[in-house]
This record gives structure tokens, sequence and C-alpha cells, in this order.
């Protein structure tokens, strides 16, 4: 057990550092200094301000500089905000981000579940194709999408909504939808076929045998044993709201890291995208990390296999 | 199936049973060996599981509703998706327009088809480069075992464990954002899902006896992996193939939405829908189509995807 989180936890930290290392490389091959659009600085100011931002050390040295900031939370300043560290950036629009993506997360999983059961319990029935009709549509219907069309039907046609922005408790409704959907879809499916085969063993016959009530077989016995495959999920699933998210934060104007992100990327603002990658991988590492060790805790027998096939 | 059904062994009936449901047959008319169902080779079979999943099937016609239109439309729709028209811009659909033209006048219907080329395009490339990279290493992490299993399956999880949309960005970032770099950006992480999918059907398929004739004559172990092995691991590639489609057909999208990918005068579905958010206020038909194609477009594949995984493995069906 031990082992096998440590080798995960191993193997994070390689993909981490191959990450860092990576993105490090790819934003210096990129030609072109980021002080060459400061206008009318005579040569001397040029060279003291390489010196002054390190860029007229080696490569190696810079990286190692880099590096040795990062583990401090340093990650530069951004080139087109001027003055701004970009770590304070980053924290500054985590807030919103991290919000949305909680309310995104509970979602999927709760609205999910609930769907992948009834599906079960019903299964073939009405409700189970009504489940897997929404299943279906949620998976085809990409964020792109769904988050305009609400907007526009919801918001501004029928003005349940605001259109933009993230002030009240009402403004998250759309932009969580708009998130949850495709999440919900995949849970809704997975917990469903995972749950009729359950539902078809042995033990459950036992335990209707014992005369236990239809909510308890469900939820006591049959949810439990049909989770794991939802738990390996909630790692990608991160990923699938991160993503997400840079759309989402998009389109309702919202002042979350994903914005942060586009803009960035569009501006060519090279410490900020760094900064912002690099905050994303950590996450998402971190999340499937926990992901891995959720389902060795859930289910011992998964210790020594890798995942195959997966 | 209606006509397999109609003779097929353990079909439930509930009634009771009475005399004149039995028929007397006389001694010569009895034939013991005879088998109840014609015998089909495996891909009838499969062929007749898929063509009675009415959803796999609509998913199919819709797939190559599209590939026969995005070919054909362009040569005979009389307008084309690049030239500007400024005295009809913003039109709402019309005779001439079906879906209405843009802010530079362009034809919607003319850009749809356009887009639904680029997103096919990509979608169908960017899956066979992942067939192509995913069988060979699959293919050899699965046959070989062991400690080249080891190595190759921890540096395929390593790369697993870098974020795709990151190393997309990163990589379009530093190239210049074109078709090309979208489809290799996407095919630096795509292909390890299919390499594992073959390496676990080769690992299952490597200790069957017509593998070890093979070996026992002598054929190296390219050939088994390439000529033996593979082929019977189709089912599973196939269906993981198709349902690669759609996410690579999001991608391409996502990636333009943003403004990273394909450049407009281009028409990417993508960057229509981008377009199309600015301006859903007051012409919303610019945001629909290109919304309502790329929604079907991953429907259809989604679905003849997952009746292609049940028709291939009628154990997982539901």
């Amino acid at each position: 057990m031990l082992r096998f989180i440590a080798g995960k936890f191993v193997f994070m930290v390689i993909s981490m550092f191959i990450l860092i290392t990576a993105t490090f490389m790819l934003m210096n091959a990129i030609p072109g200094s980021p002080l060459q659009s400061e206008k009318a600085t005579s040569e001397a100011v040029q060279k003291n301000l390489e010196a002054y931002y390190g860029l007229d050390k080696p490569l190696y040295v810079q990286y190692g500089t880099y590096l040795k900031n990062l583990a401090h939370g340093d990650m530069g300043i951004s080139m087109k905000k001027k003055f701004q560290s970009v770590d304070k950036m980053i924290g500054q629009s985590f807030g919103p981000s991290l919000r949305l993506g909680i309310a995104a997360v509970i979602t999927s999983v709760v609205v999910g579940c609930i769907l992948g059961i009834l599906a079960a319990m019903y299964h073939r029935r009405f409700i189970d194709n009504l489940a897997m009709i929404i299943a279906v549509i949620g998976l085809a219907i990409p964020s792109i999408v769904l988050a305009p069309v609400m907007q526009y039907f919801l918001a501004t046609k029928l003005g349940w909504f605001e259109v933009a922005g993230l002030n009240g408790p009402m403004d998250y409704v759309l932009p969580t939808i708009a998130l949850a959907a495709g999440p919900i879809a995949f849970i809704a499916r997975l917990l469903r076929s995972t749950m009729i085969e359950i539902l078809n063993a042995d033990f459950i016959k036992t335990a209707k045998s014992k005369g236990l009530a239809g909510y308890v077989i469900v939820v006591k016995h049959a949810l439990r044993n049909s989770l794991l495959p939802v738990v390996t999920y909630l790692g990608v699933l991160t990923a699938g709201i991160i993503t997400g998210s840079v759309v989402v934060e998009k389109i309702f104007a919202i002042p979350g890291i994903g914005k942060h992100f586009v803009t960035s990327v569009i501006d060519r603002d090279y410490p900020l995208i760094m900064g912002i990658t690099i905050f994303y991988a950590v996450i998402l590492m971190v999340c499937r990390f926990l992901s891995d060790i959720a389902y060795v805790l859930v289910d011992p027998r998964m210790r020594a296999g890798g995942k195959v096939g997966k | 199936m209606s006509d397999a059904n109609s003779n097929t062994i353990g079909k439930e009936r509930s009634d009771e049973l009475t005399p004149d449901m039995f028929q007397k047959l006389k001694r010569d008319e009895v034939r013991v060996d005879e088998v109840g169902r014609a015998s089909l080779t495996a891909w009838q079979d499969i062929r007749m599981r898929l063509t009675s999943n009415k959803l796999a099937m609509l998913g199919f016609w819709i797939i190559v509703f599209m590939i026969v239109c995005c070919i054909v439309v362009p040569f005979i729709w009389p307008y084309d998706h690049f030239t500007n028209d400024l005295a009809n811009t913003n039109q709402a659909p019309n005779a001439k327009h079906w879906f209405g033209t843009d802010d530079l006048g362009r034809d919607i219907f003319e850009r749809v088809w356009k887009g639904a080329q680029i997103s096919l395009f990509v979608g169908v490339i960017a899956a066979l480069i992942d067939l192509l990279i995913g069988v060979i290493y699959g293919g050899i992490m699965g046959y070989f075992g062991g400690k080249v299993d080891e190595v190759m399956n921890r540096f395929a999880e390593i790369l697993y464990a870098i974020p795709y949309l990151l190393v997309v960005i990163l990589l379009l970032v530093v190239m210049e954002p074109s078709l090309t770099t979208i489809i290799v950006a996407m095919s630096i992480t795509g292909w390890i899902n299919m390499a594992w999918i073959v390496r676990g059907q080769i690992m299952q398929l490597k200790n069957q006896e017509y593998a070890l004739a093979s070996k026992s004559l002598g054929a190296g172990a390219m050939r088994i992996i390439f000529r033996h092995l593979v082929p019977n691991a189709m089912g599973p590639i196939l269906v993981t193939l198709t349902l690669t489609i759609p996410g690579a057909i999001f991608t391409e999208a996502f990636l333009s939405f943003l403004g990273l990918g394909v450049q407009s005068p281009a028409a990417s579905w993508g960057t229509m829908i981008d377009d199309g958010v600015g301006a859903i206020f007051n012409y919303p038909w610019r945001l629909f189509f290109p919304a309502i194609f790329l929604s079907i477009t991953i429907f259809a594949f989604n679905v003849f995807g997952d009746g292609l995984r049940d028709a291939f493995d009628p154990k997982l069906k539901k």
C-alpha cells in the first residue's frame, strides 16, 4: 500500500518536473527577447534590464534560478501587466475559479450518481431511457455550445439569470451547469453499467431474500460497490472542469484563472502562460494522485495491478 | 434480427403449454443434426448486431451524410466561404442564404460545410495517427512483457500524467496556429490510450494456440504481433478509434474557439461559434448553425462508437 502510494508520488513528481522543464524550454525557444518591445532604450539600459531580469546569464543558470524561485512560489513578473507578479495574479483570480470548480464537481457527482442509480434501478424502463437520453445529449453538447445557448435563452430571452459576471449565488447556476453537463452524463453512464451488473450479483439476492427494503439494498449494498469507477473518474473530472472553465469563464466574463490563461496565450505573455500552466498541472496531478489513493483505499484488490486498458 | 429471433432457442414463453402447440413428426422428418440457426461468421454476426441497433445506425448514417455533403456541397453551392459581400451582411436565413450570412456577408451554409471538412479531417487524421503509434507501441509492450513492458509503460504513464490540454496549448503558443500544429499537438499524448488498449488485448492473446503455433514455426515477433495478434484485437481497436474521433473534433473546435486554432477566413466550427457568441443578441443564427452541426457530429460518433462496442462485445450489452 505505502509502496504503491510512494511509487505514484514519485511519478507525479517526475511528470511535474518534465512538464516544468518542457514549458521552460518551449518558452525560451521562441525567438525574440521579452524586453524587445521596450521603446527608446539605449544599449546600456537594455543591458541593465537584461541583467536585472537575469536574461544575460546562460540558459541553464536561468533555468536553475527559475526552479529555485518556483520552489519559493515566485513565478516571475507578467510582461503585459507591468509590475504585477504572476503568483499574485494567480492568487487573486483563483477564488472565483475554485468556487466554480467545486460547485461543478459536487453537481456532477451528485446529479450524475442520482441519474445513474435511477437508471440502474429502473433498468429498461422509462426512467432508464430518459436518463440515458439525457446522458447522450450531455455528452454530445460541448461546453462551447451549451454555455452560449443557455446564456441566450435563460439569461437574455427569459431574464432568469444575469448574462455575465459572478456576483451573487444565482450567477453560479449557468456556469456550473455548463461545466457539469458532460461529467454528469459520463458519471451517469458509468454508474449505471456498473450498478446493473452488481444488482444481479449474489449478495444482492441475499440481501433481497433477507427482506431488506429496496432503497437500503441500493444505497448500502449496491452503491458502495459501484462507486469504484466513479472514484477513478474524479482525477479525469478535474481535468475536464479545468478545461471547461477556460471556455466558460470566457463566455460568462468571470474573472478567474481560465480567463487569464486565454488572454495570456493570445497576448503571448510568457511568464504568465508558464505560471498558469504549471499551476494547472500541479492541481491536476495532485487530484489524479489523490484519486489514485482513494482508489486503493476503496478497493484493496487494486493495489498490485497497474491500469491496464484504461 | 426479427427472422433470427423467431427460432432462437431459449426465448421465453410464459403461457401454459397446451397440446395444440405440439405437432407430431414422422420419423423421417426428424433431422437431429440440423442447426436451428444459420451459422454466421464473426463479422456477419457483428454486422447484424450493429445494424439492429437503431441509435448506432442513426449515428452511422449521420456520419455518412456529413462526409458526402462536406465533399459535395462546396462544389455545387453558388457561394464560397471566404468572399466578403458587404452589401449582404448579417442576413437572416432566407431562400438565397439558407443559413443566413455573417458580419462580412459570407454564406453560413457554405462555411458550415467547409467547417465539417476541417472537423472530419482533423478527427480522422488524429485518430489514425493515434492508431498507428498506439498499435505499434502497445503491441510491443504487450507481446514482450517483462522489463520492456515495465519501461515502456512507465514512459507512457509519465507522459499521460502531463495534462493533455496544456501540452496542446503550449505547442500552439510556440508553433504557428494551423491544422498541422493542432494534429501534431493532439497526437503527442493522444496515442497512449490506444496503446494501453492494444497492450491489454495482446497480453490476453499472445498465449493462444495460434500464436504459439506461429512461433514454433519460426515466425518472428513482429510477424506474430502484426499478422496474427493485432488483427484478432481489431474489435477494441476499432471501437477506440471511433471514440477518439469526437474527442479530436471537440478539441479542434475548442482551440479554434479560443482563437488558437484555425484562423479566419478558413471556416472552423469553433471559430464560427466564437464569432456567433459575440453576435448572439442580434444575429443568433450565426451561433446556432455551427453549434448544432458540432453537437450532432459529436453525438453521431459517440452513439456509433457505443453501438460498435456493443456489437463487438455482446457481454457488455445493456
